[in-house]
């Protein structure tokens, strides 16, 4: 393993190659891996990653290459029809490691492929544990994927396999299962070159040889979910989703990472309503391959059985219309003196959210909750909000965000701010404690699960997480980006844009919200940064604000 | 023609009483080569070194002059030298013999050549189980120190030069180049795929680097001495000078012998400087260039013709002792340690023995290699241990076949040829373990 810390950038020149006969353009420098799919030829490979440093030791990528006949005067020799002849090489090449030249001519399918193929499959599965029926990685594991296309039918080993260890407890939150391994070295590349925390490795030698943690040394930093990922096989399993669900059942919703103002894109797996894990969805604009393990495991809230399914009115359950019918008199007067009204927001809203709000608040005074850790170099950021770019940019947070609160409690200890309005905040941890909350004549809170600040109040709306709406967010370098509904609770809630609609219906404002296409076209109409988008136009990669 | 050694390398350390002090190497003229060298352009020397036809002594055979003229002078980053003395193929011990009994033949070699490719910093990548050898030339660096043959302003000239030994920790692997590089910088000794990790182009740091074996280094300072032409002279064309052959298994007498390449056959060899098979027996194969290399049965013959277009029948007595020979009988002179086996010999079992050698040895790195090489030794260790199974000999050979070729360095090779070539020519030897 050699260091060459990353793949070669292609240049603008252009080179041209056929594989399998298809005629491909591609920047010089790319690989025949990538220039294979360009043209929807696959190469099977498992060492192979486009984000890594190629390490060229599965063998699995193996493919015929030629190129133009030179004759003695180094000039192209021309067959009889004044095409250009070709000599294959002898031997086959890796496609991860040769880049295309001029006139190359690559072959994918030929019987010394298929055949070279074949025994590399088979050089893997001997040793392996054949263990499907009780592996973690079975439905989206390569050694079963490339067994079906590309191996035996049956296996012809007649010793004893070797024996590694198992249940391999590699840190925090990685699980590792030595004989499944098949030593590609993607875990240890991904430590590290990209996560510079370079603490896997191999010992022992031959087929002998053993992924493990350096001496002294845990697989624990943040990243350390991404080997699973990156894991072709079910060698590296991650500890919170082994033995949770099959992954065929699973449903896979595309989604934004809501831990922080980074917003990796993510894909949620769900089945009947109930997520079971994260994983990183690739947006080189954004989280290249990766995400961090806080913010792929912040998932169990969605989860919790203490989610609010139903409206509460002074702590009785009730039904969201019997609610909305109570609260709208009463929300209707407190507005009509705005100075008697403070609103938090909040800044894991979305967009579409934090705009309805902003026209519940306009005239009165609004903040939001601000949260600010140690961020690192690579992907967290230390604005732990989603989208505090959009709270500012729709005036819902103050100038400095958090910068009203006490102004806010101070209005509630006068008695001057007899109403406030709540948006997923537990406001009790922030300096208006429940002793200043009993002091209010209206308390209305909007969230998804019950905190100090739905116990005081009057009317509690049952919203919902970023897995069950539609909507975007605006990372902190200003990109917009979708959620999509992923699960259902099945109960009373519903998604926070459309209990703002409903409010400021109930509160006299014109209807026109039909739905969030509808809501998001306001929102382009009104508010400049979103100036000409849609959801369409944001589509699953996201768009950079102007 | 009478069978005889012609010593170069080896005629100091068969000296009686000669030892590893260099005031014996200096009464015996060492060192001078290297003062006629630092006299010289260091191209100069680099001609002389094509002159003389050297080729790498290591395995390949590859030209010394040529292997020289690839290194990137124009990176401006530094040349690096590497002396490879991981000797570790079964069936040789050549160059041990040098750092053992001789090792300012080697120091001497080293410096030469550092000094005619700009080297500033040489290392002797020494094989981790020679650990007398390491401490020899460790006490050998510091007498050269001392007469100011290495380290700053040698022999008072504006050339500088520190060598460094390193000690391997017992991988075979270790002996690749590039294996040998990564294991230097304090890595795993894994092979690394060429393009683009070139030695003199991307080696040692990611800096030009030559890597030379012992005994190619040690024949440096007699070329500079006698001058490439000369030099040229010894052994036939295109394979110049002299090669230390370790000749083991059933002979009289085994040891390594100095002879000159193309002028000496196969069967003078070991029927004349060996003393032939003991006990009368006769020889049923032998292994020409190391255990990776294949077998050659006694009672082949080799008919074809020569790429100048003489026409050859040989047995394998008749074939000559040189680089070029052994590749028109279907195998290589590697490094040559010549392994002979005579008629009492078991196939399956010898093999067994080299297929568990490579097992143990492969790096892991590359699957064919890393699992084949293990499964041709468990098949091979159940066969002869009375678990044989009908379609073993092809289920075997099977195995062998599909390592070849497919992988970073030439272990997948070292490892099936010896099994293919077994199976192949005693196939019924491997039948008859099938029950």
């Amino acid at each position: 393993m050699a260091d060459n810390p990353t793949t070669p950038t292609p240049a603008a020149e252009m080179v041209n190659a056929t594989i399998n006969g298809i005629k491909v353009q591609v920047p010089k420098g790319t690989n025949l891996i990538e220039a294979g799919q360009r043209v929807g030829v696959f190469v099977p490979h498992y060492c192979y990653h486009k984000k890594l440093a190629i390490s060229g030791n599965c063998r699995m990528c193996l493919v015929e290459v030629g190129g133009p006949m030179r004759g003695p005067d180094g000039k192209p020799v021309l067959n009889p029809d004044g095409t250009t002849k070709v000599t294959m090489a002898p031997r086959l090449s890796i496609g991860c490691n040769t880049q295309v030249t001029e006139g190359m001519v690559v072959v994918t399918n030929s019987p010394a492929v298929q055949q070279a193929q074949n025994s590399v499959m088979e050089f893997f599965l001997i040793n392996h544990p054949l263990d499907c029926p009780i592996c973690d990685q079975a439905g989206e594991c390569k050694l079963q994927e490339y067994s079906v296309e590309f191996g035996k039918d049956a296996s012809r080993f007649r010793e004893e396999k070797v024996h590694k260890p198992k249940q391999v407890d590699l840190g925090l939150r990685v699980m590792l299962d030595d004989e499944r391994c098949i030593l590609c070295s993607r875990c240890i590349r991904f430590m590290r070159d990209v996560a510079k925390d370079d603490c896997l490795g191999f010992t022992n030698r031959g087929s002998h040889t053993t992924l493990t943690c350096w001496p002294g040394k845990k697989l624990a930093g943040n990243y350390s979910l991404n080997t699973v990922d990156l894991c072709p096989v079910g060698a590296l399993t991650d500890k919170d989703f082994r033995f949770k669900m099959r992954v065929w059942f699973l449903k896979e919703t595309k989604s934004i990472c809501t831990s922080c103002a980074t917003g990796c894109n993510i894909v949620i797996w769900s089945r009947e309503n109930v997520v079971y894990r994260q994983t990183p969805r690739e947006n080189d604009a954004v989280n290249e391959c990766w995400m961090c393990d806080a913010g792929r495991h912040n998932y169990k809230h969605i989860n919790a059985a203490s989610r609010l399914k139903k409206a509460f009115v002074s702590g009785k359950e009730t039904s969201y219309a019997d609610a909305l019918k109570q609260l709208a008199p009463k929300l209707k007067a407190a507005l009509a003196d705005r100075t008697s009204v403070a609103f938090v927001g909040s800044a894991r809203a979305t967009n579409e959210e934090l705009y309805l709000f902003s026209m519940l608040a306009k005239g009165s005074v609004s903040d939001c909750v601000p949260r600010t850790w140690d961020g690192d170099s690579f992907l967290v950021n230390a604005d732990r909000n989603p989208n505090s770019a959009g709270a500012k940019i729709f005036n819902v947070a103050a100038a400095p965000m958090g910068s009203k609160f006490a102004a806010i409690a101070d209005g509630i200890k006068a008695g001057k701010i007899k109403t406030l309005v709540v948006h997923q905040e537990d406001v009790t941890r922030r300096g208006i404690g429940a002793d200043l909350l009993a002091k209010l004549s209206l308390l209305l809170v909007v969230d998804f699960r019950p905190t100090e600040t739905t116990k005081a109040a009057h009317f509690v709306l049952p919203g919902v997480t970023y897995a069950e709406k539609r909507g975007t967010f605006t990372n902190a370098k200003g990109r917009v980006q979708r959620v999509w509904p992923a699960v259902s609770l099945g109960g009373e809630e519903r998604s926070d844009w459309e209990i703002f609609r409903d409010l400021l219906r109930e509160t006299g404002q014109p209807d026109r919200f039909a739905d969030i296409v509808a809501l998001f076209a306001d929102m382009a109409a009104n508010v400049k940064p979103f100036a000409g988008l849609s959801l369409e136009k944001i589509g699953d990669g996201g768009v950079q604000l102007g | 023609m009478a069978a005889a050694e012609r010593k170069i390398l080896t005629a100091r350390m068969t000296q009686p009483g000669y030892s590893v002090r260099i005031e014996d190497y200096l009464a015996a003229g060492g060192y001078a080569a290297l003062k006629k060298a630092l006299a010289m352009k260091p191209e100069d020397i680099r001609a002389e070194v094509t002159r003389s036809g050297l080729r790498g002594r290591g395995g390949a055979g590859f030209g010394t002059g040529l292997k020289w003229s690839l290194v990137d002078r124009k990176s401006s980053k530094p040349i690096y030298l590497i002396c490879n003395a991981d000797e570790a193929e079964p069936g040789t011990f050549k160059d041990r013999q040098i750092i053992h009994r001789d090792p300012h033949a080697l120091i001497e070699g080293i410096v030469c050549a550092s000094y005619a490719n700009d080297v500033r910093t040489a290392y002797i990548y020494v094989r981790g189980e020679f650990a007398q050898g390491y401490k020899i030339l460790l006490a050998a660096i510091e007498e050269a120190r001392a007469k100011n043959f290495v380290g700053r302003n040698i022999l008072g000239s504006a050339y500088s030069l520190e060598i460094f030994v390193h000690r391997g920790a017992g991988a075979y692997i270790c002996g690749e180049e590039t294996g040998l590089i990564e294991s230097l910088e304090g890595k795993r000794g894994y092979p690394r795929f060429k393009p683009p990790y070139f030695p003199a182009v991307l080696g040692l740091w990611m800096c030009p680097t030559i890597v030379n074996n012992v005994e190619t280094l040690a024949n440096i300072p007699v070329i500079i001495q006698m001058g490439g032409a000369e030099f040229a002279h010894i052994g036939t064309p295109g394979n110049t000078g002299t090669r230390m052959v370790g000749v083991s298994g059933h002979v009289n007498k085994p040891g390594c012998y100095e002879v000159e390449l193309g002028k000496i056959t196969y069967g003078e060899l070991i029927n004349g400087l060996c003393g032939g098979v003991p006990g009368g027996r006769k020889v049923k194969a032998i292994i020409p260039g190391g255990s990776s290399a294949k077998i050659i049965r006694c009672d082949e013959r080799f008919k074809g013709k020569k790429r100048d277009g003489t026409a050859y029948d040989w047995g394998w007595q008749d074939v000559p002792v040189d680089f070029d020979s052994l590749p028109l009988v279907g195998t290589m002179a590697g490094s040559g340690g010549v392994i002979v086996l005579d008629e009492t010999t078991d196939m399956p079992k010898a093999i067994a023995n080299i297929a568990e050698f490579y097992a143990h040895e492969s790096c892991g790195q590359c699957t064919p290699c890393r699992e084949g090489s293990l499964w041709m030794a468990k098949a091979l260790h159940r066969m002869t241990h009375g678990h044989g199974q009908k379609g073993d000999t092809d289920y075997l050979k099977g195995i062998a076949d599909n390592i070849p070729g497919r992988t970073i360095c030439p272990f997948g090779e070292a490892c099936a040829w010896p099994v293919q070539s077994f199976v192949e020519k005693f196939r019924d030897d491997f039948v008859k373990l099938e029950k």
